[in-house]
């Protein structure tokens, strides 16, 4: 209910703000309303159906920016609704004189308050009607908030590099490549410039680039056979004590310090712990920061796992061997000026298969648009050595460290 | 559901001479593996040989990618795409058949997980259709149901109402239409559930769970004489189920490693499902249906089995193509085919429309004694292809991650 309401009042807000007269958001609010109300499980598809179709057909081409600003704060689901009929007024409108409200949805796309999403489609709209669009907007989007924005930006600030490259002018392919790696946040064009950068002799630390976290305190490996030790609450998930050891079938396990050096910080624990099957690990960081501030913890692992950011899970995945990759499983979470802990437990099944043996992970420290958040800490970047084997270390820890 | 879809082709059984098929309307081809999930078309033949330049009535530019197949719907023809770094802008577009102009597309976000493995995508399932409401399910597991101008109807996020749902090597079961309902069927390590949706309102008519293993198989429907006899098969990595389509209620279940990605066949009450090879099963009063036979060499590759006329016809992993009896399993003949399939082949009288992942078409006409088949024409489109290719009104539809084609007589 208190999500209504404030739905209905960022509606207000942007009528308010002038982006349509009242009289036309009189006839329009109770249908983006009722569209907004969707929920889970079909839960009022069918009054937004009919909302829908009357959004459709009624909406005129001056409408189109206040379908779009409903977008913001709505559920993924009614954002769905809601684009679907800013295209489908757009289409009409395009098929009966093409004229829309390339004004007032440039506006739109410039003010970054709104939603993402609901600013791309907004530029898709002028560019399919304004040829110029890229050249004229694209260029100032370097550090969007909307990562498919941003994206051409960089796609264009690297055809530039490459063109200054191709003609020899190398302070200004450095240069632009330079740029187009403080914007970059997808990970293919992020390599695009890493190669560029590394053949013009100027190699690019990537782990601090993308805020991997490299030292890690590491124990196992604790019982997960049939995959029964995924809900067990084994001792760290109560209390970390790095100078504590545990029994385990196998003996006592205690605390390693264990540091990564490769380039996309993956920690191998087969290598770090052993080769084991049917089995738990624990691994455990401190992270300083300077303040109060969300971040999201992005983990990479074929395998089950968890993450706990001070003591509070903030996500789980019983999956095993299923892909792989970078940014596979984010937590949000809230860091606390000062000292945090980032609790991570990786689980290993008992799959045969040579596919199914790796039991690594990574993880990383990032704002919401993906750029790397560092511990106030954090070693500074390493200057020209990131052609170095990846490599990794393991020692066993002291009573404290 | 329409009755329709399923009743006019039994008509034609009766009229047409095998082989001989002549019909003068378009059937619809409405989801994976077409109307009747077999793969089979009792419309006209497409041509046996293609190109570029030949019998190439159309070809639309897709914008996006799709292992998806095209379905027909009366003039028109609807693809599902995705598109996007992260494959989470979801597109459905829909063609006249007739020009190849795109008559609409609508475009959404993905709610649910959007990874795949690099050689699959989003839109991944294929699309289904009553005849008059399009059903695009995505390996984000979000449901659109659109009308055939491209009115939105309703939509599901189904990763969003069961959060762990999803396989980050990629989803492509897809949707059945049966029993009045779309039937989806999400199976993975995490939530894995079947259910019944309701296709006026799309809420779940009925929701089971399923086993947590991940599998890309898709439901296959046994029509019954009414929609309340519809049967609907959900096959999983260690079992295969029948259930009453209108209620999901479980009728028998078949315990055995069943293949994860190739999907069961069905025809005359016989369910022919790829386990240990391939199995016959057919329904009893048990909760256990009887195993007809078991043929060990008739091992299906990814392409779901086609069975007609008494034939069986399955594509193993090395591209052979092999023909066998649905009495025994028996294998009648073999031909080798060049490629590796991922579509299933599609059935029009006695050619098997065979297209490979790097686009290969290779057309296997069956003798009239069917004691041997051998490939009477080819067609290189550009690759990969992944779908199944429909046909309707005596063309082949074939899609890639960039195109779309119409194959017909000038």
């Amino acid at each position: 209910m208190r999500q209504v309401r404030l739905a209905g009042l960022a509606l207000v807000g942007w009528t308010l703000a002038g982006g349509i007269s009242w009289a036309q958001s009189d006839s329009l609010a109770p249908l983006l309303k009722t569209i907004r109300e969707v929920g889970p499980e079909g839960k009022g598809n069918l009054a937004a159906s009919q909302a829908w179709a009357e959004l459709a057909a009624r909406s005129d081409a001056d409408q189109l920016p206040m379908i779009l600003g409903a977008i913001d704060g709505a559920s993924p689901l009614a954002a769905n609704w809601l684009r679907s009929a800013f295209d489908a007024v757009a289409e009409r409108q395009a098929r009966k004189d093409g004229k829309l409200p390339i004004a007032e949805l440039e506006k739109f796309l410039h003010e970054r308050q709104h939603n993402s999403r609901a600013r791309r489609l907004a530029y898709e709209w002028i560019a399919r009607n304004d040829l110029t669009a890229p050249d004229r907007l694209i260029p100032q989007m370097l550090d969007d908030p909307s990562l498919e924005l941003r994206r051409d930006a960089v796609a264009r600030v690297l055809m530039a590099a490459e063109k200054a490259s191709a003609e020899q002018n190398i302070d200004l392919a450095m240069s632009s490549y330079r740029k187009a790696l403080g914007s970059a946040r997808d990970l293919d064009q992020i390599k695009v410039v890493t190669e560029a950068l590394k053949k013009l002799g100027q190699p690019v630390d990537l782990a601090h680039h993308f805020g991997f976290l490299l030292d890690w305190k590491l124990l196992g490996p604790f019982d997960n056979h049939q995959g029964k030790g995924f809900e067990v609450a084994y001792p760290p998930e109560a209390t970390i004590d790095v100078a504590a050891s545990y029994p385990v079938q196998s003996g006592k396990i205690r605390w390693n310090s264990h540091h990564t050096s490769d380039e996309y910080g993956m920690v191998d624990l087969n290598k770090a712990i052993g080769k084991h099957m049917g089995a738990v690990a624990y691994a455990v960081a401190e992270f300083q920061s300077d303040k109060p501030r969300p971040i999201e913890l992005r983990l990479g692992s074929e395998s089950a796992n968890k993450i706990w950011l001070n003591g509070v899970l903030l996500s789980t995945a019983e999956v095993y061997h299923a892909n792989g990759t970078m940014d596979q499983y984010v937590g949000r979470g809230e860091l606390k000026a000062g000292r945090n802990v980032i609790l991570l437990k990786i689980c290993q099944n008992e799959q045969t298969e040579t596919w199914a043996q790796d039991w690594k992970f990574q993880l990383r420290v990032c704002d919401a648009t993906g750029k790397a958040v560092l511990a106030t800490d954090r070693p500074a970047p390493r200057a020209g050595d990131n052609q170095t084997a990846a490599n990794e270390s393991t020692s066993p820890n002291g009573p404290k460290e | 559901m329409s009755r329709r879809t399923f009743i006019l082709p039994r008509i034609v059984i009766i009229l047409a001479a095998p082989g001989l098929v002549t019909l003068s309307a378009a059937a619809d081809w409405l989801q994976f593996r077409g109307s009747r999930s077999n793969s089979v078309t009792l419309d006209v033949q497409p041509p046996a040989k293609w190109s570029e330049t030949e019998n190439l009535a159309w070809k639309a530019k897709l914008p996006g990618r799709g292992p998806s197949s095209p379905i027909v719907i009366g003039e028109r023809v609807v693809v599902t795409c995705s598109s996007g770094i992260n494959q989470d802008r979801l597109h459905v577009l829909c063609f006249a058949a007739q020009s190849g102009q795109q008559l609409w597309e609508r475009q959404f976000w993905a709610t649910g997980r959007t990874l795949s493995h690099p050689s699959s995508a989003n839109a991944a399932p294929t699309p289904a259709s009553d005849g008059k409401l399009i059903f695009a399910f995505y390996s984000s597991n979000d449901l659109i149901c659109l009308d055939i101008e491209g009115n939105l109807k309703w939509l599901r996020g189904l990763a969003h109402d069961y959060p762990h749902a999803g396989n980050d090597v990629g989803m492509s079961s897809s949707p059945a239409v049966v029993g009045g309902l779309v039937v989806v069927q999400v199976e993975c390590q995490g939530e894995s559930f079947a259910a019944g949706i309701d296709p006026e309102t799309g809420e779940s008519r009925w929701r089971i769970n399923r086993p947590r293993e991940a599998s890309w198989a898709s439901p296959v429907a046994m029509p019954g004489a009414t929609p309340q006899q519809d049967v609907v098969l959900l096959q999983s990595p260690s079992q295969i189920t029948a259930h009453e389509a209108t209620t999901g209620k479980q009728l028998w279940v078949y315990k055995s490693p069943c293949d994860g990605i190739s999907s069961a066949a069905a025809a005359g009450g016989v369910v022919y499902v790829p386990s240990k090879g391939l199995t016959a099963l057919r329904s009893t009063s048990d909760p256990q249906p009887e195993v007809v036979w078991n043929a060990s060499a008739l091992l299906p590759g990814a392409a779901s089995p086609v069975v007609d006329r008494g034939r069986l016809l399955v594509i193993n992993r090395a591209g052979v193509l092999a023909c066998a009896s649905t009495v025994d399993g028996q294998i009648a003949w073999r031909v080798r085919l060049e490629g590796e399939f991922w579509g299933t082949p599609t059935l029009a009288g006695n050619r098997l429309y065979c297209i490979s992942q790097n686009g290969a078409g290779q057309v296997v006409e069956i003798s009239v004694d069917g004691s041997r088949g051998e490939i009477v024409g080819k067609g290189q489109l550009e690759g990969p292809i992944q779908c199944s290719p429909a046909i309707s009104g005596g063309a082949l539809y074939v899609r890639s991650d960039r195109h779309l084609w119409k194959i017909a007589a000038p």
